[in-house]
């Protein structure tokens, strides 16, 4: 049991040396083995048996009413059931594949630090932790709300450096004069000429998005050779005219108000004041727009859905594979220091690069362990159920389906269907056959 | 592992500090890359954690991380809450009479299992076992809908003992194959003397096999423990009143956001179990796995 691989060393088990006849040995086996063969054929032989049956018989009853393949057709052809195969195909091609690479890196990264057994506690603690506390755990990192969940959260926090949020992020133009853009941009599309005042009117602001240090607005005189006006709240409460500045509306300081030639280039910026006025000066006479440009209003980070209908999926592969990842880990490692270490040292004083002994050594060396790995992550990922009830929420736990979650839905919930439930079982059952071969002819072999 | 910096060469190995302080430079990414992935990794937990000691109205608009600015936030009342509240407590009851039942019944019966295909000659013998391997991986669903008819018509539907004999039985496949495969290996010379000076094979059962095979039947028993703890679907599907912790919780979710002060420490409870005997048994844990890894 110091196991290397997953393989035990078996051998064959040694004939008896005493011979009580072949009754008596057949009694004695029988006696130590009823207790298992009464268990293992109640709870696993008969139902299994039971089920391939079932499945080529209708929705209700203890067999219900002969429907041939029906059952298996409807697997194929309904909606939700597709999507469930679809998904499962998509764990099995991503989660093995995933958990062995990363379990393969991780364990030959430990070999070489002192505090290894700290960092592999860290990556194994999820293997004892059930499926289902860890769809918990997860789902409150994947939060939409960034001030909620972990992950947005972080991505709040990237995204404020990357494009943060502008001064209004929720203002919209209060007169048809002032136009959004595709850019996001706003454009005051009457053209303003040096001497004459632009007014740059904006609704839908909230009072506490209001910039700090807004005064009273003030429309700015007109000035010869400048291009002035006002970005200000063109709101009051009780009303007031749209488009005109009136006393109790504020001013938006601290916007960058933008002076656009006719071909559309910004020709100079500024800030605007606490009262919204600005003032480009000595602007050249021509036809110019003041605009408000895109950044102004840009909208924070509002959080990725990684709960939502075309996350879900991928969310589940990563928590999964947080979960597998330490197994791997383990697993490999444990192949890895069962490796003959000569062989390493000859080929690296032949002057093989880590890599090189990585990439032609190691690995060739390590592939029956890689393959156990890869193996039963395939049969985990098949039956996948628990992480998928937890994590996904019941709005997206259609687009998250797998097929040990819709033969739950199917047989236990609403009419509850035992034909299709049974066909989804044993359609389940029928692609684990291949590694249920390949165990019997590991043994057979051994034996 | 003496070589990691091998790639470089060091011209002067007499020169063993300059050497050292190389190989440490070399390794500091390596170090710093796994530090960073290690924290990383316990991130998810340690975020559960901290969201079960915080009141459900620091909860509301920001998350767990408010207590770094905020430490004394922290309170144990959601943990107070819950040890008054006789569902949660149901629960851990019904999962530890599940959980603990299971693994002695799986462990009695796998050994003895074990014990038969390992060491007694009858006919069929190998045939047998190969239907035990054949067993290994089929899935429980092949199982869920006959027994949910049997379990309703003999009366183990919605019972801890109905739900723990279905784990054994599910259970039974890698424990016959893991204790066998152990057994086997166990020396021959020491059970053969002892039939040859007439001890029963009970007899020997119990007095070699048994302690002889402790390691093993650790193993076993800590990985039949945790699987049933950490149930869902079997309960999901043979419970309705009989509600182990993960069931208990699940019955929570739907409103995830509002009753984040429950299924928080809830969760954080039904892992603290799980962690503790893995704590305690690490060695066996592992060794566990590296033999079951078929499954």
């Amino acid at each position: 049991m110091s196991g290397v691989t997953a393989e035990p060393p078996v051998t064959a088990a040694p004939p008896p040396s005493t011979e009580p006849g072949r009754l008596g040995r057949y009694v004695t086996g029988a006696v130590f083995l009823a207790p298992a063969i009464v268990m293992l054929g109640v709870w696993m032989v008969y139902p299994a048996v039971y089920t391939i049956v079932r499945s080529f018989f209708g929705q209700q009853g203890f067999i219900g009413t002969w429907v041939g393949v029906d059952n298996y057709k409807h697997l194929f052809t309904t909606s939700t059931l597709v999507t469930a195969i679809k998904n499962n195909a998509i764990w099995v091609a991503v989660v093995p594949a995933f958990v062995t690479a990363v379990g393969l890196v991780f364990a030959v990264l430990t070999e070489r630090v002192r505090w290894a057994v700290a960092f592999k506690t860290a990556v194994f603690l999820p293997m004892a932790i059930s499926a289902f506390a860890t769809g918990v755990t997860w789902r409150l990192m994947y939060q939409q709300d960034p001030g909620l969940g972990a992950i947005n959260a972080l991505g709040k926090t990237i995204s404020g450096v990357v494009s943060p949020a502008g001064v209004l992020p929720s203002a919209s133009p209060s007169t048809p004069a002032l136009q959004t853009t595709s850019s996001g941009a706003m454009v005051l599309k009457t053209p303003t000429r040096p001497g004459s005042v632009a007014l740059l009117g904006l609704t839908a602001i909230p009072p506490d998005q209001v910039p700090g240090g807004a005064a009273q607005a003030v429309k700015p005189a007109p000035k010869p050779g400048d291009v002035v006006g006002t970005v200000w709240r063109d709101f009051k409460p009780g009303g007031g005219k749209i488009g005109v500045v009136e006393k109790g509306e504020l001013g938006l300081p601290g916007v960058t108000v933008e002076l656009r030639n006719a071909a559309g280039k910004v020709v100079q910026s500024t800030k605007t004041q606490a009262n919204g006025t600005f003032d480009f000066s000595k602007v050249p006479a021509g036809s110019y727009h003041a605009a408000i440009g895109a950044a102004t209003f840009a909208k924070p980070f509002g959080g990725y859905a990684w709960l939502g209908p075309s996350l879900i999926t991928p969310s589940l592969l990563i928590a999964y594979i947080w979960i597998w990842a330490g197994f791997a880990m383990v697993v490999i490692g444990a192949g890895l220091s069962a490796m003959p270490r000569d062989v390493l040292e000859a080929a690296r004083t032949d002057g093989g690069t880590e890599w090189q002994v990585f990439r032609r050594v190691t690995v060739p060396l390590l592939a029956p362990v890689l393959s156990v790995v890869f193996v039963t992550m395939i049969i985990n990922v098949l039956k996948v159920f628990d992480i998928v009830y937890a994590l996904a929420p019941e709005s997206t736990q259609q687009n998250a389906n797998v097929l040990a979650l819709a033969m739950y839905y199917t047989a236990f919930q609403g009419s509850g269907n035992f034909g299709v439930g049974s066909a989804i079982a044993v359609f389940l059952f029928l692609l684990v056959i291949p590694v249920l071969l390949l165990n019997i002819r590991r043994f057979k072999r051994e034996v | 592992m003496a070589a990691a910096a091998s790639a470089i060469e060091i011209p002067a190995p007499r020169d063993a500090l300059a050497a050292k302080i190389l190989r440490a430079i070399v390794r500091a990414p390596v170090q710093i890359v796994l530090a960073a992935l290690g924290l990383l990794w316990l991130v998810p937990t340690a975020g559960l954690f901290i969201t079960s000691i915080l009141p459900a109205s620091a909860l509301a608009s920001k998350g767990w991380w408010q207590i770094f600015s905020k430490p004394s936030l922290a309170t144990w009342s959601n943990y107070d809450a819950l040890f008054h509240n006789q569902g949660l407590l149901t629960a851990l009851k019904t999962t530890a009479y599940i959980a603990v039942g299971n693994t002695l019944l799986v462990v009695v019966i796998g050994a003895l299992a074990g014990y038969a295909f390992a060491w007694l000659d009858f006919p069929g013998r190998d045939w047998l076992f190969i239907v035990v391997i054949g067993l290994l991986v089929v899935p429980i669903q092949m199982a869920l809908i006959p027994m949910f008819r049997l379990y309703d018509k003999v009366g183990l539907f919605d019972t801890w003992y109905g739900i723990a004999l279905f784990h054994t039985a599910f259970g039974l496949p890698f424990a016959i194959f893991l204790l066998r495969n152990f057994f086997v290996g166990l020396p021959k010379d020491i059970l053969e003397s002892a039939r040859i000076d007439g001890a029963s094979e009970l007899r020997i059962f119990v007095r070699l096999i048994l302690p002889l095979g402790l390691p093993a039947i650790a193993s076993l028993a800590i990985f039949q423990f945790l699987w049933t703890w950490n149930d869902l679907l079997v309960a999901l599907t043979f419970g309705q009143n009989t509600t182990p912790i993960t069931v208990w919780i699940a019955g929570q979710l739907r409103e995830f956001g509002t009753s984040i002060d429950i299924i928080a420490p809830a969760s954080f409870i039904s892992l603290v179990i799980p962690l503790a005997v893995f704590f305690a048994f690490q060695r066996y844990f592992v060794q566990g796995l590296l033999a079951g890894s078929v499954k």
